[in-house]
């Protein structure tokens, strides 16, 4: 049982740390990679906490699809967090 | 006149509003623990096996007791998809060559994507039609064969999806999900209620009456309109966007 607790705490701190990443990135790509990391890292969490459902709707959307769709949008307009040149625009 | 119609439709709201705050008591705990039998979750638990003779509870509770609210989350994802597509699409001239992506995709790419295609759509229909067994179901399944025609949709330039037979797909879902809502209101007096198909053994793929053949409506119409949403925003082109 302590072990669950134990991988529990590194995933969170892990969570934490990604969550933190994706909002100090200025490069958008990465933090869109960010964002699905922590997706993946709150399915696992999920697993544990014996929510296998919701874990797998979190697999499929928050990893997959949200992320395809950032990465899309991205793609579309501007990769860089520039604030100089939006504020010129 | 107006005036008075929105009174009274204010006293009636606010009636049942006042009436069901009274019939729950303040602070009073609902959904307490299993062995408490007055609570709503311990009802759940223990009637839904037997009500149903579906092994999955969530997705009984998912897809029969709170049935209404499923039908209104696809209504939501279905009204996203057509605002999506009123804003973005564009009716291509005539002539005009209809380009996805602006590079041509690696052959390392198309291989693996022509071979990964046909499993991942296998495990997505394996999830919806395995909703009332497995962990899984009709929204978890849809997004995973939607994930698989991306797959199709970046790697290949020319792989076309009719627009026509997606709309298609997801209106017979709905109207498969509805008309089996109202069978139901008809023969045995609530919506969704299961009264026509039977129940079959517990823990066998055909089990649970209706239930199955809702989430594997729920499962296409998902998947449709998941992949309708992909396409349209991989067709949009980034210099019309960027100047």
């Amino acid at each position: 049982m302590i072990i669950y607790v134990v991988i529990f705490s590194i995933l969170a701190v892990l969570l934490v740390a990604s969550a933190l990443f994706a909002i100090i990135q200025k490069d958008l790509l990465y933090a869109v990679i960010a964002t699905g990391v922590i997706s993946l890292i709150l399915s696992v969490m999920f697993f544990i906490l014996q929510a296998p459902d919701v874990a797998l709707t979190e697999a499929a959307i928050g990893i997959a699809l949200t992320t395809i769709v950032f990465v899309i949008t991205i793609r579309n307009t501007t990769r860089n967090e520039d604030e100089k040149e939006i504020n010129s625009k | 006149m107006k005036n008075i119609i929105v009174i009274a439709l204010l006293l009636v709201v606010g009636f049942y509003l006042v009436d069901s705050f009274n019939y729950i008591k303040f602070g009073d705990n609902r959904l307490g623990a299993p062995s408490d039998e007055k609570t709503v979750g311990a009802y759940y638990l223990n009637n839904t096996v037997e009500k149903t003779g579906v092994a999955n509870v969530i997705t009984a509770i998912i897809v029969n007791y709170r049935g209404f609210d499923t039908l209104g989350e696809v209504t939501v994802l279905f009204l996203a998809t057509t605002g999506l597509g009123s804003i973005l699409y564009r009716r291509r001239k005539e002539g005009e060559h209809e380009e996805r992506v602006t590079k041509e995709s690696s052959y390392l790419l198309q291989t693996g994507s022509k071979i990964l295609f046909p499993f991942v759509i296998l495990l997505g229909i394996y999830v919806f039609i395995h909703g009332h067994l497995t962990p899984g179901g009709g929204f978890q399944g849809g997004a995973i064969v939607a994930t698989g025609f991306l797959l199709m949709l970046i790697a290949y330039k020319n792989f076309k999806l009719g627009h026509n037979q997606l709309t298609w797909v997801e209106s017979l879902a709905g109207i498969t999900f509805v008309s089996i809502g109202m069978w139901g209101l008809i023969t045995g007096g609530t919506f969704l209620e299961n009264s026509f198909i039977p129940k079959g053994t517990l823990n066998s793929l055909f089990s649970g009456g209706i239930i199955p053949i809702i989430y594997i409506a729920v499962g296409f119409k998902v998947a449709a309109e998941l992949t309708g949403v992909l396409d349209i925003l991989l067709s949009i082109k980034p210099s019309k966007i960027k100047k």
